[in-house]
C-alpha cells in the first residue's frame, strides 16, 4: 500500500525549546546566512516555532506553535510553479526539485503558511563547518526555493532498511530530524494510510485541528490542543 | 488641415534628415542610465539575488511592480489605435503610430521583468514548451506560463500592427534617399510599389490585425492579473482583478501616450499635426478611465471591508490607515482627485493640463501596482510571519533605467521612422484617395 506521510504536533507538549529547529538545520544542510542577511529577512528555517502571547502582564501565557511545510494535499504552491519544481509525489509529499527551480518565488507567495524559503546567495560553510554537512541531502544553490521535505532522505533510508529486511515499514521506523530531536515528544510522524499508526490515531483526535483549515489546502499536519475549561 | 502633401512629408521627415548635437547628448545621457541598469542587473546575477530588497515573506517587490506597470503602459497604444481604426475616427491619423510604438517598447521592457526577477534568469527559457533533454513540459496550470504565451502573442501582434502601416512610409523614405539608407529602408519597405493591389492587401491586413489585437490586449492584462488572483493571498484572490487590471492598464497607457505626444509636439514642432483637439479628446478618454478606475478601486475595497475576512481586513487596514496609507492616499489623489478636477473643467483641459494629469496618473498607477504586490504579501494569514519590504539600490537603478530605456527607444524610433504616418495623413487630407473607405465599401458589399 502506498504511504501517505503525515505529522501530528501536540501543542500542549511543546515547550518552545527549538530543538526541532536545530535538529532540522543540522540534518538538512540549511545554510546560515549571517547576521547582516538575517537582519534583512533572509534567514532560512524549514521549521520555526511561532510564539503568540495571550493575556495582559503579569498574567501572560505564551503559546508555541512549531510550523513547518504542512505537505498539503491541495497545495497552493504546486499549480503556480511554471516548471514543476514544486510538485506532488506518490506519497503525498510536496516535493521541491531544486534542479527544476528557476526562482520565480511564486510558490512562496502562494503558500499561506510562509514556509518556503529562497536562497538569496550561494550558501557558504566556513571550515570546519563543512565537515558536518549531511551527504544524504543536496545543497541548494543561489536562486532556488527550498522548504521542509519531511526529511525525505530518512523516509527513503527507512524504506530501504525495511526492504533489506524483507518487511513492511513499521510505525516509528522513520523519524524526521525534528521528531527525533523533540525532547517532549510533541512531534509524531508516520503513515496516514496505516490506520494503526500513532499519527493516524492523533489525526482523528478531537483535540486536533489543521492550520488555516478554512483555506481548503488539506494539510497533512495535525495540531493537537486541549480545550481549556475555565 | 491645410498642409500640402510636400510640406507634410518635409515636416514629418525632418527628424530623419537632420540631427542636432543636442540629440546625441540626449541619447548618450539616456544610454548611460540604461547601461547603469544593465550593470545593476548583471551585478545582481553575479552576486546573487540578495542584492535586492526582497525578503521573507515579501518575495515580490519593485521588479514585479515594474512588470505590471510596463505591461499596463503597453495597453495604450495598440488597443486605442485598434479601436480608433475600427470606428474610423478621423482624428486618429496623427496619433496611431506614436501610440502603437509605445506598446511595442513598453512590452519589450515589461516582458524583461519576469526574467530579471528570476532567481536564475539564465534559465528563463524553461517556460517555453520545447522538446528537451529533461523530458518535461512547462506546467500549463501556472499563470506564469500563461503570461509567457500572452506576452509573446501580444508582442508579436503589436509589432505586426505597428509595422504594417509603416510599409508605405518606409517606401517613401526609400524613394527620397540614396546609398545605405536607401538599401535599409528599401528592405523595410518589402518591395512596396503602391499598386492598388498592394493597398488593398495592406488595408485588409490592417483590418484583420485591428480586430485580432483587441481580444489579445484585453486577455494579456487579465492574465497578468491572474498572476495575483490565482494565489490564495489576502486581497489578491479576487474576481475583480481581471477587469480592474485591464482598466488600470488602459488608464496608465493613455497617460503615457499623452506625455509622449506632448513631448513629440514640443521637441519636433508638430503643433500642426498633434493639435489641441487630440489632447482634448485623449483628455476626455483619460477622464473616463479615471472615473472607471475610481469605481473599481472603491468596489474592490468596499467588498473587502464588508467581507471582513480576518486576513483581508489586515491587509485592508495597513493600506488604508497603516504603514502604506501615505502611498495609498497619494495614489487616490493623483489617480482620481487630480485628473478628475483638471480634466472635467474645460478651461483646465489644455495640453499642459492633460500632461500634468497624465504625469500624476503614471505615478499613481505605479503606486497602485506596488500597493497590490507588497502589502498583501507582507500580511498573509499567520501574524508571526508578517513582514516588511523596502527596495535596495539594484532594484531602484533597474527601475529608473527602464524609464530611460523607454525614452531612449522612443527617441531612436522617432529619429529613424516618421513618427506620424505620412500616408495616413495624406489619405485624411484627400478623402477620395482614402483606401480605408474603399475597403469598407467592399466590406459592405460582401455583407449585402
Amino acid at each position: 500500500m502506498a504511504h501517505r506521510w503525515g505529522m501530528a504536533v501536540d501543542l500542549d507538549r511543546c515547550t518552545g525549546c527549538e530543538a526541532c529547529v536545530t535538529a532540522c538545520r543540522a540534518e538538512n544542510n540549511i545554510p546560515t546566512v549571517g547576521d547582516l542577511q538575517a537582519s534583512r529577512g533572509r534567514a532560512i528555517h524549514w521549521i520555526r516555532v511561532e510564539r503568540y502571547f495571550e493575556g495582559e502582564f503579569p498574567d501572560v501565557k505564551v503559546n508555541y506553535r512549531p510550523v513547518m511545510c504542512q505537505q498539503c494535499d491541495a497545495a497552493p504552491c504546486e499549480p503556480v510553479c511554471p516548471t514543476y519544481a514544486s510538485h506532488h509525489n506518490d506519497e503525498g509529499l510536496n516535493a521541491q526539485v531544486y534542479n527544476r527551480c528557476i526562482g520565480t518565488r511564486y510558490c512562496a507567495n502562494a503558500c499561506p503558511y510562509n514556509v518556503r524559503f529562497f536562497d538569496f546567495f550561494n550558501p557558504v560553510w566556513e571550515k570546519p563547518m563543512h565537515l558536518q554537512l549531511n551527504p544524504d541531502v543536496s545543497l541548494r544553490e543561489v536562486g532556488v526555493m527550498e522548504k521542509c521535505t519531511f526529511c525525505v532522505q530518512r523516509i527513503a533510508a527507512g524504506k530501504d532498511a525495511a526492504a533489506a529486511d524483507k518487511r513492511e515499514v513499521k510505525d516509528g521506523d522513520i523519524k524526521p530530524a525534528c521528531v527525533q530531536g523533540c525532547p517532549s515528544k510533541a512531534l509524531v510522524f508516520g503513515d496516514l494510510n496505516d490506520p494503526e499508526s500513532e499519527v493516524s490515531r492523533l489525526a482523528e483526535s478531537p483535540r486536533g485541528t489543521k492550520l488555516l483549515e478554512d483555506l481548503g489546502t488539506a494539510p497533512k499536519v495535525t495540531y493537537l490542543q486541549g480545550v481549556e475549561h475555565a | 488641415m491645410s498642409t500640402s502633401g510636400d510640406r507634410l512629408a518635409a515636416d514629418l521627415l525632418r527628424p530623419l534628415n537632420r540631427t542636432g548635437a543636442l540629440w546625441y547628448v540626449f541619447v548618450a545621457f539616456l544610454g548611460t542610465i540604461v547601461a547603469c541598469g544593465l550593470f545593476a542587473w548583471f551585478f545582481q546575477m553575479w552576486r546573487g539575488f540578495g542584492l535586492t530588497g526582497i525578503r521573507w515573506p515579501v518575495y515580490w517587490g519593485f521588479l514585479i511592480t515594474d512588470f505590471v506597470f510596463w505591461i499596463g503602459i503597453s495597453h495604450a497604444g495598440t488597443l486605442i489605435s485598434a479601436i480608433l481604426r475600427l470606428v474610423n475616427a478621423g482624428w486618429r491619423r496623427p496619433v496611431t503610430r506614436c501610440a502603437e510604438v509605445i506598446t511595442a517598447f513598453a512590452l519589450m521592457i515589461g516582458g524583461l521583468f519576469p526574467i530579471i526577477h528570476l532567481g536564475k534568469p539564465w534559465l528563463f527559457f524553461w517556460l517555453m514548451p520545447y522538446p528537451n533533454q529533461r523530458l518535461i513540459w512547462p506546467n500549463f496550470r501556472s499563470p506564469l506560463v500563461w503570461d509567457f504565451f500572452a506576452i509573446s502573442t501580444y508582442l508579436t501582434g503589436s509589432l505586426l500592427f505597428l509595422f504594417l502601416p509603416m510599409i508605405p512610409d518606409f517606401a517613401l523614405v526609400r524613394d527620397r534617399t540614396t546609398g545605405v539608407k536607401r538599401t535599409i529602408y528599401g528592405a523595410l519597405a518589402l518591395g512596396w510599389r503602391g499598386t492598388t493591389h498592394q493597398w488593398h492587401r495592406l488595408e485588409t491586413a490592417m483590418q484583420i490585425m485591428a480586430i485580432a489585437i483587441i481580444p489579445v490586449a484585453v486577455s494579456v492584462h487579465t492574465i497578468v492579473s491572474f498572476d495575483f488572483s490565482m494565489a490564495p493571498v489576502p486581497m489578491w484572490h479576487s474576481t475583480i482583478f481581471g477587469p480592474y487590471f485591464v482598466a488600470g492598464a488602459i488608464f496608465s497607457g493613455i497617460a503615457g501616450l499623452i506625455i509622449a505626444m506632448a513631448t513629440l509636439r514640443k521637441v519636433l514642432h508638430l503643433q500642426d499635426y498633434l493639435q489641441d483637439i487630440h489632447f482634448e479628446n485623449l483628455g476626455k478618454l483619460l477622464l473616463t478611465m479615471s472615473l472607471l478606475w475610481g469605481y473599481f478601486t472603491f468596489n474592490e475595497r468596499l467588498t473587502t471591508w464588508y467581507g471582513n475576512g480576518t486576513a483581508e481586513i489586515n491587509t485592508f487596514r495597513v493600506t488604508q490607515s497603516g504603514t502604506f496609507s501615505p502611498l495609498f492616499w497619494t495614489m487616490v489623489l493623483v489617480n482620481f482627485v487630480l485628473p478628475v478636477i483638471i480634466l472635467s473643467i474645460r478651461r483646465l483641459r489644455t495640453v499642459t493640463g492633460c500632461v500634468i494629469a497624465s504625469i500624476g496618473v503614471v505615478i499613481g498607477m505605479w503606486l497602485e501596482r506596488y500597493l497590490i504586490v507588497v502589502p498583501s504579501l507582507a500580511h498573509k494569514y499567520l501574524p508571526y510571519s508578517w513582514g516588511t519590504y523596502s527596495p535596495r539600490p539594484t532594484e531602484i537603478v533597474i527601475t529608473a533605467a527602464t524609464f530611460a530605456a523607454m525614452t531612449l527607444l522612443y527617441t531612436l524610433f522617432a529619429k529613424f521612422v516618421p513618427i506620424i504616418s505620412i500616408w495616413e495623413m495624406r489619405a485624411g487630407e484627400r478623402p477620395e484617395e482614402d483606401l480605408a473607405a474603399v475597403s469598407e465599401q467592399r466590406l459592405g458589399e460582401s455583407h449585402a
